[in-house]
């Protein structure tokens, strides 16, 4: 059994209004150094898989076709034994 | 004329198959039916698609990120490459976008707000099927109702869309101008529709169905259902 941690969030090249609106919020509140905030989600996938090399290639694939939306975000992923 | 026949497709969570089966059966007068999401085969003798508004499967992961996986989109892909025309609205363009029928992806707006308001939308040019009867730079008052319609897509896209008349509306002032305060979500270039590189699917925030009668407070949106039988006639 393996941990997938997928982190996916929007590219650099596209604003994030939500991660924008958590700086100003941030800055209101007194943290005066904060210079950006980019906002995510994390997947966590639990999968059999009988190698770590097939469990990758796994998530690879679930990430390309659902979890994430290459158009707007990128992903990146930490796999354990679990 | 003989009818033409409008499947409206009806996943989880769709809110506007109804006003969309109303305004193609009742106000325009075309045979239309609901077609369940499960439904493996659009029925027999399908001239047109409608993807619906609504939050499909919740808005869950992304907006149409899940209804694209759906049975019933096999069948919708087929259709869209024989050339059968297509319209996605709100939610519908969401999941044509994600199903790659579309260019380019909707993001959360850039005020962070759901809006439901009145929009001016200026009709680039009439060389689409879907926008034949309006003029080139025609204004059509229509409402959106949306927390993701911020359009995007990267440069060499954008400049794609643009060389090959893909953009269909653009967010505008009541007289035509298309300005930053017109355009109410972020999209880039103001961009509310867009269409494929082929012209017969068509992606659009803005409720067209909204305003196809005048009970409702306006008819602008009549116009693209109209051209669109109008396009359907001539094949």
């Amino acid at each position: 059994m393996f941990l997938a941690k997928i982190h996916v969030s929007l590219k650099k090249s596209v604003l994030d209004p939500q991660g924008v609106a958590v700086k100003d919020a941030l800055g209101s509140l007194g943290f005066k150094g904060v210079e950006s905030v980019r906002m995510g989600r994390v997947i966590e996938v639990r999968l059999a898989a009988k190698a770590e090399a097939d469990a990758r290639a796994e998530v690879e694939a679930m990430c390309r076709k659902l979890l994430a939306n290459l158009v707007i975000e990128h992903y990146e992923f930490t796999l354990e034994k679990a | 004329m003989a009818a033409m026949h409008f499947s409206v497709i009806q996943f989880p969570g769709s809110n506007c198959d109804h006003d969309c089966l109303h305004v193609l059966g009742a106000v325009l007068k075309q045979k239309a039916s609901l077609v369940w999401h499960q439904q493996a085969q659009l029925p027999r003798g399908t001239d047109c698609v409608v993807v619906p508004g609504g939050f499909s499967y919740g808005d869950y992961l992304r907006c149409g990120a899940i209804a694209r996986f759906a049975p019933v989109m096999d069948d919708v892909r087929r259709h869209a490459a024989r050339g059968g025309m297509v319209l996605g609205i709100c939610n519908g363009f969401q999941i044509l976008a994600e199903a790659g029928l579309l260019p380019g992806a909707l993001l959360r707006n850039r005020s962070l707000k759901f809006i439901c308001d009145y929009t001016h939308l200026r009709v680039e040019h009439a060389r689409s099927a879907f926008t034949s009867l309006a003029r080139p730079g025609q204004v059509l008052r229509v409402p959106i109702a949306h927390g993701e319609g911020n359009y995007f897509c990267d440069a060499a896209t954008l400049r794609r869309l643009e060389e090959r008349g893909q953009v269909a509306f653009r967010y505008c002032e009541p007289d035509g101008r298309v300005t930053p305060d017109a355009n109410p979500n972020g999209s880039l270039d103001s961009i509310a529709g867009v269409t494929n590189e082929q012209g017969n699917v068509l992606g659009m925030m803005p409720h067209p169905e909204r305003v196809s009668e005048a009970a409702l407070g306006g008819e602008d949106g009549r116009i693209i259902f109209e051209s669109m039988l109008a396009a359907l006639c001539r094949r």
